[in-house]
């Protein structure tokens, strides 16, 4: 192991330090393509404006959620606006299908940014949230955020914090021993949870000598769970050194800036699937409307805001208009409200259906009438 | 005829054959042990895992999502308290997800006293288990059950919890598993690991049939007429014996092997109470809010008038443990004398 400097010239707003990284490590950040420094390191206009389209269809889709639940048509809103600079690089990334020769997605309740750059249709996100038979995710069980996707290898989410960490093992267990599997299981959470135990189960058991598993294992740092922020809480520097004990490379990373995050997931994926080995990204991120209805669910202007920046970056390098920025959002957000008004129309699910599905093909689940 | 943990130990040889199991799994379940009670000695996909359970019950759970077949093992129920949540999840994961997922998976681990295990590898989970809506839970008395179960459990597109009674593990049955040769100094030649090095040792496998014991349906192991006792695991073979016993004084009773705990065959359970007219439960997890109370519930709301004394369950007295010694561990769970007691109570109530 040697000791290099993890973070790149030039490359994010928050600390440069010296940190250990291993040799794996190392490689990765030797070929990086932000070691070079040409405008948004490289990548292509169109790329970065379909990121942005992205970005905003996502923003445009979470607060339609909010305004959905305070009009009174949900009972509570959870989700990611102010995660979609890293949660869009991540879904447009992912190689999206059926069977583990495709990625397993083992995401917490901010995935909405990443299941839209997936292909995720607004109105899916929309129904979830309120309830409706017609939700595909849960058919009007469970809360706004909580997706599942089986077609495309996405996992439920689960209100319990940081359960996925443990069941993403199982898939990316079965992604291992499939021979030319090129698939891998990626994991996001929160930085709070990774007081958990079962953080460091993923840790441990994705590491282990000649079993390594294919895992990109993440965490979105918004330096906040709840209401408890991150000072306080932790011993270690980053929490990225927590997975270098475990010899798979690991940064931190500015999930802020769409074009670092999309550089850094391409490494790590590649790195992954080539490898069959983990690695790890904490990315810093901002939490825009607190931590859910639960808390207000109102914007909080002292967090950095990755989508202006992010359009300021695209207008100044004549990428983009800002009418353009502008017209683009208003689109989105006409089509969610419309979206939404018609979902209200649609039905929710009946008393009837209260043990459908408990046990597999209909089996009777209901005591009374075993 | 084999014994229980031999039995296992066929039915999981049998799921790696033909069954399509890939990955049989927990702490110390592979070579050189082959798990604490040797059910899983000479198998194909078996691998050591991290000291974790937390670890093991998600690494299940991820396999079963992915489509594979697995069996995981947590080494004692005792330690499987605190990936409780986890099982919830497991459960709740078809319900939840509308049936967009179903997680078929199986979890066995072994359960109850009987061993002088003490604090910490006594316990039962047949009342928790009852409370993991969304799985199925089946506890075999016997070594066929145990194959018979095991196999259906494996087949099952549900999660299925399968309780090993830790002080049936070296009780032979008397009815041999399909294909298992009939003498058991063969059978153990051929699937026991030598004792010392094991390096080189590679089982010979008898050729296993098939066996269903399906998940939900009881088995009547006596016949009687004056009371029914349902029972299960170990305690089951108590009730058994007691029956016999009493047969000779004279009380005719009928014990019913439940062998499924959930989903439970109330049929048999009502069709029996309605020509004995009495109704015993006898299990070992402790008796407040024990899974046998809502049986004698049902049993009261839908058969109240049928009976000719009032329901009753005898159970693991409600303390934090089970002792070491004798007289503690003895006077926690049932013991035959207080199946005999409660029997006897049971049939000379007049109502
Ligand atoms: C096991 C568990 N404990 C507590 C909670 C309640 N809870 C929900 S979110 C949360 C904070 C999580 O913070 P973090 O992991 O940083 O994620 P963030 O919400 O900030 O994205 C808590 C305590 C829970 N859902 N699960
Ligand atoms: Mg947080």
């Amino acid at each position: 192991m040697a000791q290099i400097r993890a973070e790149k010239q030039g490359l994010s707003s928050h600390k440069k330090k010296k940190i250990l990284v291993p040799s794996s490590a190392k490689k990765i950040s030797k070929t990086s393509k932000l070691n070079r420094k040409p405008q948004f390191y490289g990548l292509e206009k169109e790329l970065l404006l379909k990121i942005h389209d992205l970005m905003v269809q996502s923003r445009a889709l979470e607060e339609r959620l909010i305004k959905i639940y305070k009009a009174g048509d949900a009972y509570f809103w959870i989700g990611a606006p102010g995660e979609e600079a890293w949660a869009v690089p991540l879904g447009m990334q992912v190689h999206k299908g059926r069977g583990p020769e495709y990625d397993w997605l083992h995401l917490h309740y901010r995935g909405t940014p990443t299941l839209i750059a997936m292909g995720m249709p607004m109105v899916d996100s929309i129904r979830l949230i309120m309830n409706r038979a017609t939700d595909v995710c849960t058919g009007g069980r469970n809360f706004s955020n909580h997706y599942c996707f089986p077609e495309w290898n996405v996992a439920p989410v689960s209100s319990p914090i940081e359960v996925q960490y443990l069941q993403a093992l199982g898939t990316a267990h079965v992604q291992k021993r499939q021979n030319r599997s090129k698939g891998v299981t990626i994991v996001t959470g929160g930085d709070a949870g990774t007081a958990e135990g079962d953080f460091a189960s993923c840790l441990v058991w994705a590491s282990r000598k000649g079993f390594e598993l294919p895992m990109l294992i993440t965490v979105q740092n918004n330096r906040w769970g709840i209401s408890t922020n991150y000072e306080g809480q932790h011993g270690e520097s980053q929490i990225s050194d927590r997975a270098r004990a475990f010899n798979m490379p690991a940064q931190t990373i500015n999930g802020n800036d769409p074009v670092e995050s999309y550089i850094k997931i391409q490494e790590a994926m590649t790195y992954i699937r080539t490898k069959r080995k983990p690695a790890f990204i904490e990315a810093l991120v901002s939490r825009l409307y607190g931590h859910s209805s639960a808390s207000g669910a109102n914007f909080i202007k002292d967090e950095e805001d990755c989508l202006i920046r992010f359009e300021k970056k695209l207008i100044e390098a004549g990428y983009l208009k800002s009418a353009e920025a502008k017209t683009l959002f208003e689109n989105y957000e006409a089509e969610a409200q419309k979206i939404a008004e018609s979902v209200r129309q649609e039905p929710f699910p009946e008393s009837s259906t209260l043990w459908d599905h408990t046990y597999a093909n209909h089996e009777n689940a209901d005591w009374r009438n075993f | 005829m084999a014994n229980m943990a031999q039995a296992i130990r066929m039915a999981l040889h049998f799921g790696e054959e033909h069954l399509n199991v890939k990955d049989i799994f927990g702490q110390d379940v592979g070579a050189p042990l082959g798990g604490v009670f040797t059910a899983t000695q000479g198998l194909k996909t078996t691998w050591n895992t991290p000291l974790d359970e937390r670890g093991i019950i998600g690494m299940a759970t991820g396999i079963a999502m992915a489509g594979d077949r697995c069996v995981a093992e947590i080494q004692f129920c005792d330690y499987i308290f605190n990936t409780i949540d986890l099982l919830k999840i497991v459960g709740n994961t078809s319900w939840v997800t509308n049936g967009n997922y179903h997680l078929p998976m199986v979890v066995m681990t072994p359960v109850g006293a009987g061993i002088r295990g003490s604090i910490y590898h006594s316990h039962s989970f047949d009342a928790w288990a009852s409370r993991l809506a969304g799985w199925k839970v089946v506890m075999p008395s016997t070594p066929i059950d145990a194959y018979g179960l095991l196999l259906s459990a494996i087949e099952d597109p549900n999660p299925v919890l399968f309780m090993k009674p830790k002080a049936l593990m070296r009780v032979r049955g008397d009815e041999l598993i399909p294909g298992e040769p009939e003498s058991e100094k063969e059978l153990k030649g051929m699937i026991d690991a030598p004792i010392g090095d094991r390096s080189q040792w590679k089982p010979r496998w008898p050729q296993l049939r098939h066996h269903s014991i399906p998940i939900g349906k009881a088995s009547i192991t006596r016949s009687g007429e004056q009371i029914t006792v349902v029972s299960y695991g170990r305690q089951l073979l108590n009730c058994n014996q007691v029956a016999d016993a009493l047969g000779a004084e004279g009380l005719s009773v009928e014990v019913i092997d439940l062998r499924t705990i959930y989903p439970y065959d109330w049929s048999c359970i009502k069709e029996s109470v309605l020509k004995t007219k009495r109704l015993l439960v006898v299990n070992e997890d402790t008796e407040v809010t024990n899974f046998g109370e809502h049986l004698v519930y049902r049993a009261v709301q839908e058969l109240f008038y049928h009976l000719l004394a009032r329901p009753r369950v005898l159970a693991g007295k409600n303390v934090p443990g089970i002792g070491l010694a004798a007289a503690l561990e003895d006077a926690s769970v049932p013991q035959s004398s207080d199946i005999a007691q409660a029997i006897r109570d049971i049939c000379r109530e007049e109502p």
